[in-house]
C-alpha cells in the first residue's frame, strides 16, 4: 500500500498525580514539537485532575531493555536474598528493627 | 465505544514460528501473563491484535459523529457540556486505541489511511443516523451501555497496552451511560410528545445496539483462537445476552417498550428470549450499505484533507525551530 | 411587570439594570464563542487539536453558566416570581437581547480564522478578569478567579497556533494574515465602555475594559511579532454587539442552539 501520510512525531508521556509521588508512565501520543505535546498531554491525561505534573518525553529518547536479555539481567538479583531484612534473625525481645 | 466482535482472528499461517517458542507463549497466557510490546508473539497474535484495536480505535472516532450531531442543538447548558464532555471522552479514547496499536509495530498513520480509504472497519452502529435529541439520549445508555459489557472484559486482555488502554477507557465511560439514561428519564418522564420521541429512539436503536455484539456463536469460527490467547473472554451471545437481561428491566421502569413481540423472560433460566436478528442488515451496513456509512467517511476525510495545512504549518515550525536551535 | 407578557418558549423580558446588563455581556460572550468551539467537534484539525478544541469550549460554556446562575440570582432577588434560570438567558432570548461582542458571534471559518478570534478574545479575557480578581462584588470576584486561570491557559494555546502558522509554511502564513486582517476590527469593541455602568466601575464592583486596551495591543503585538504577521491596527472598529445590533451569524446560530426549547415550549429535558 501507498506510503502512509505522514504524521507527527510521537512522545511518551509521564504524569505526577500528586506532590510526593513519582511521575508514572500514562501513554503516548502525538505533536508537532514539545510545547504541543505538553499541551495534547494535558487534555488527553488530566482531564479528571489526574496530574499536577507532565513530562513529556520523545519516545525514541526511550533506551529499554531487550526482554530476551530477561534472564541474564534480573535473575542474578534473585538469588541474593540477604539483600533482604528477612534474611536475618534477631532475638524477638529486641522487637522491631 | 466499541470492540465489535467482528471475528477477524488471523489465522493465516504463522511462517516460521518456532513450536517452541509458541508453547511458552502460550505457557505465559495460560499462568495470566502480560504480553508487552517487546516481548516475542506469534505474528498471528500481533496481526490480530493490530486488528482488533484498530477498529476499535476507528469506532471511537466514527462514533463521536453521530453524537456530536446534536451538541449544537443540546435544550440545555447543562446537557450541552455533558454531551461535548462525552463525545470528547470518545476522541480520547480514539487515541488512547491508537497508541496501543501502535507498540505492536504499525503506525497510526497507517491505521488512518485504512480507516479514510474505506478498506478497515468500525462498529456498524454509528452508520445509523441520529434523529431526534432522544437519540443522545437512547445511544448513551444502550451503546455505551453494551460497549461497557464489551470493554469491561478487555480490561484483562493477554495484551498489556489494550488492558491498560482499556481500563483507563471503562474509568472515563462510567458517566456516559448514566448521562444517556438520565435523557431518557427526563424525556419518558416528560410530555406526551417528549415521550413518544423517546419511545421512537429506543424502537430505532434497539436492534442494531444487538448487533454490535457481533454474528452468533454459531458462525462465529475464530472464537477460539481468541479465547485461547485470552483477547476475548465470553462469547458474542454471552454478551449480548448480559446486556439484554441488564436493558430489558431499565426500558420497563420507564414504561418504554422494546421493539421485538417475541422478548419473554423465561422464568427457568431467568433470562430474557429474544427474537430473530436480521443479520443481513448487520452485514450490509457493514458492507458500507447502512444509512450514514458514506456521511460518516466523508466527515472523516473532510477533517483530515482540511487539516492537512495545519498540520504541514506545524511540522514546518517544529523544523525550523530545531534548526534555529541547532544553529 | 414584563413578565406577565412572557409565554412558555417564548422571549424573556430581561428588566435590565446596568449590572445585569454587563453580566449577560460576558455570559453571551462565553456562551457564543464556547458554541463556536463546539462545532469544530469532530472536525478539528488533528484528533490531539479535537480534544483541546472541547476543552476550550467546555472552560466558556461553564464560564457563561456561571454567569448565567448569577444573572438568574440577581433577577430573582427584585422579582422571585420570574424563577428565571441559566438556561432562559441562553435560549428565550433572541439576537437583539444578546449581548455579546462580534467577534465571538465570527464563523469558524478554517482553522487560522479560529485561532486569531481566540486570541483576540483570551488576550482580553486573561486581562480582563486578573484585573476584576480584586473588584468588590464578591460573585464576581469569585468568577474572576476561576476564569482567570482558565483563560490564561486559552491564550497561551491561541499564541501557540498563531505563531506556528504564522511562521509555518507559506500557506499557513497566507491564512493566518489573512484571518488577521478580517477580524482585527472586532477587538476594539471589547474595550467599550457602557456609559450606564460608569457608576459601577467607579465603585469598584466591576472593570472599565478601556483602561486595560494598551495592555492588550502590547500583547497582540509580541504574539505578532514572533509569528512574523503584520499588525495593522485599523482606525475605526465594528462595533454594536453590546447593544445588541449583532451581524447576519448570530441569528443562525442561535437558531441552531435554541431549536429544541423553541420547539417544544416549556418542556424540560
Ligand atoms: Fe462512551
Ligand atoms: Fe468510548
Amino acid at each position: 500500500m501507498a506510503e502512509a501520510t505522514p504524521d507527527y512525531p510521537l512522545w511518551e508521556v509521564f504524569l505526577r498525580s500528586r506532590n510526593g509521588l513519582a511521575h508514572k508512565h500514562a501513554g503516548s501520543l502525538h505533536a508537532p514539537d514539545a510545547t504541543l505535546a505538553l499541551a495534547a498531554a494535558r487534555d488527553l491525561f488530566t482531564r479528571r485532575g489526574e496530574a499536577i505534573s507532565i513530562w513529556v518525553v520523545p519516545s525514541h529518547a526511550i533506551i529499554a531493555s531487550d526482554p530476551d536479555d530477561q534472564a541474564m539481567l534480573f535473575e542474578p538479583a534473585e538469588s541474593k536474598i540477604y539483600r533482604h531484612p528477612s534474611f536475618y534473625t534477631v532475638p524477638d525481645d529486641v522487637g522491631h528493627m | 465505544m466499541y470492540a465489535q466482535a467482528l471475528d477477524q482472528t488471523d489465522t493465516r499461517p504463522a511462517q516460521g514460528d518456532d513450536p517452541a517458542r509458541l508453547a511458552a507463549f502460550q505457557a505465559r497466557i495460560d499462568a495470566e501473563q502480560k504480553i508487552e510490546p517487546n516481548h516475542w508473539m506469534p505474528e498471528a497474535y500481533r496481526r490480530t491484535l493490530i486488528r482488533q484495536i484498530a477498529q476499535h480505535a476507528h469506532s471511537e472516532i466514527i462514533g463521536m459523529q453521530p453524537e456530536g450531531n446534536w451538541i449544537t442543538r443540546a435544550p440545555s447548558l447543562r446537557r450541552k457540556v455533558a454531551l461535548l464532555a462525552k463525545v470528547q471522552d470518545e476522541c480520547g479514547h480514539g487515541l488512547y486505541l491508537y497508541a496501543a496499536a501502535e507498540t505492536l509495530g504499525v503506525s497510526r498513520a497507517a491505521l488512518v489511511d485504512q480507516l479514510l480509504a474505506g478498506t478497515a472497519k468500525y462498529s456498524s452502529i454509528f452508520n445509523y443516523p441520529t434523529l431526534s435529541w432522544a437519540d443522545i439520549g437512547a445511544i448513551g445508555w444502550l451503546v455505551d451501555g453494551a460497549a461497557i459489557m464489551n470493554q469491561i472484559p478487555l480490561c484483562r486482555c493477554s495484551y498489556g497496552p489494550y488492558a491498560r488502554a482499556m481500563i483507563r477507557v471503562c474509568k472515563e465511560e462510567s458517566f456516559h451511560q448514566r448521562q444517556g439514561y438520565e435523557i431518557i428519564c427526563s424525556l419518558a418522564g416528560g410530555t406526551p410528545e417528549q415521550r413518544a420521541m423517546a419511545q421512537d429512539a429506543l424502537n430505532r436503536w434497539w436492534w442494531p445496539c444487538l448487533m454490535m455484539f457481533g454474528p452468533p456463536d454459531t458462525e462465529s469460527q475464530h472464537s477460539d483462537q481468541s479465547t485461547r490467547w485470552k483477547i476475548k473472554r465470553f462469547s458474542n451471545d454471552e454478551l449480548r445476552q448480559t446486556f439484554i437481561d441488564a436493558t430489558v428491566p431499565q426500558a420497563h421502569r420507564l414504561g418504554l417498550t422494546l421493539p421485538d413481540p417475541d422478548l419473554h423472560l423465561d422464568q427457568a433460566t431467568g433470562h430474557w428470549r429474544y427474537g430473530a436478528i436480521d443479520w443481513a442488515e448487520f452485514r450490509a451496513v457493514l458492507r458500507g450499505e447502512g444509512p450514514c456509512n458514506r456521511d460518516r467517511l466523508a466527515r472523516r476525510n473532510a477533517a483530515h484533507a482540511e487539516g492537512e495545512w495545519v498540520r504541514e504549518a506545524a511540522s514546518a515550525y517544529a523544523a525550523k525551530q530545531n534548526q534555529r536551535k541547532a544553529a | 411587570m414584563s413578565a406577565i407578557c412572557e409565554v412558555p418558549g417564548g422571549n424573556i423580558a430581561v428588566a435590565e439594570t446596568p449590572m445585569l446588563r454587563w453580566v449577560l455581556a460576558y455570559a453571551d460572550d462565553a456562551l457564543i464563542l464556547g458554541h463556536r468551539l463546539s462545532e469544530w467537534c469532530s472536525r478539528a484539525p488533528s484528533m490531539e487539536e479535537d480534544m483541546a478544541l472541547a476543552n476550550l469550549g467546555l472552560d466558556l460554556l461553564g464560564q457563561a453558566r456561571f454567569l448565567y446562575s448569577h444573572a438568574a440570582t440577581l433577577e430573582n432577588a427584585a422579582q422571585p416570581a420570574l424563577e428565571r434560570s441559566e438556561d432562559d438567558y441562553a435560549y428565550r432570548r433572541d439576537a437583539p437581547q444578546f449581548r455579546n461582542a462580534l467577534l465571538v458571534e465570527q464563523p469558524n471559518g478554517d482553522f487560522a480564522a479560529t485561532m486569531v478570534r481566540h486570541m483576540l478574545y483570551a488576550s482580553f479575557a486573561d486581562l480582563y478578569w486578573r484585573a476584576s480578581l480584586a473588584v468588590s462584588d464578591p460573585a464576581i470576584a469569585a468568577f474572576a478567579a476561576r476564569s482567570e486561570k482558565e483563560i490564561a491557559y486559552h491564550e497561551r494555546h491561541a499564541a501557540d497556533w498563531v505563531i506556528r502558522l504564522g511562521d509555518g509554511t507559506a500557506e499557513s502564513r497566507r491564512r493566518a494574515q489573512s484571518a488577521l486582517d478580517g477580524l482585527l476590527a472586532f477587538a476594539d469593541e471589547l474595550f467599550e465602555t457602557e456609559a450606564d455602568q460608569l457608576p459601577l466601575m467607579a465603585a469598584g464592583a466591576i472593570i472599565d475594559p478601556a483602561r486595560l486596551r494598551d495592555a492588550y495591543r502590547h500583547r497582540i503585538e509580541q504574539i505578532c511579532a514572533r509569528a512574523t504577521l503584520s499588525l495593522a491596527w485599523p482606525r475605526w472598529h465594528q462595533s454594536g454587539g453590546r447593544q445588541g445590533r449583532h451581524g447576519e451569524h448570530l441569528g443562525h446560530l442561535l437558531a441552531e442552539l435554541q431549536f429544541l426549547p423553541r420547539a417544544y415550549p416549556g418542556a424540560s429535558w
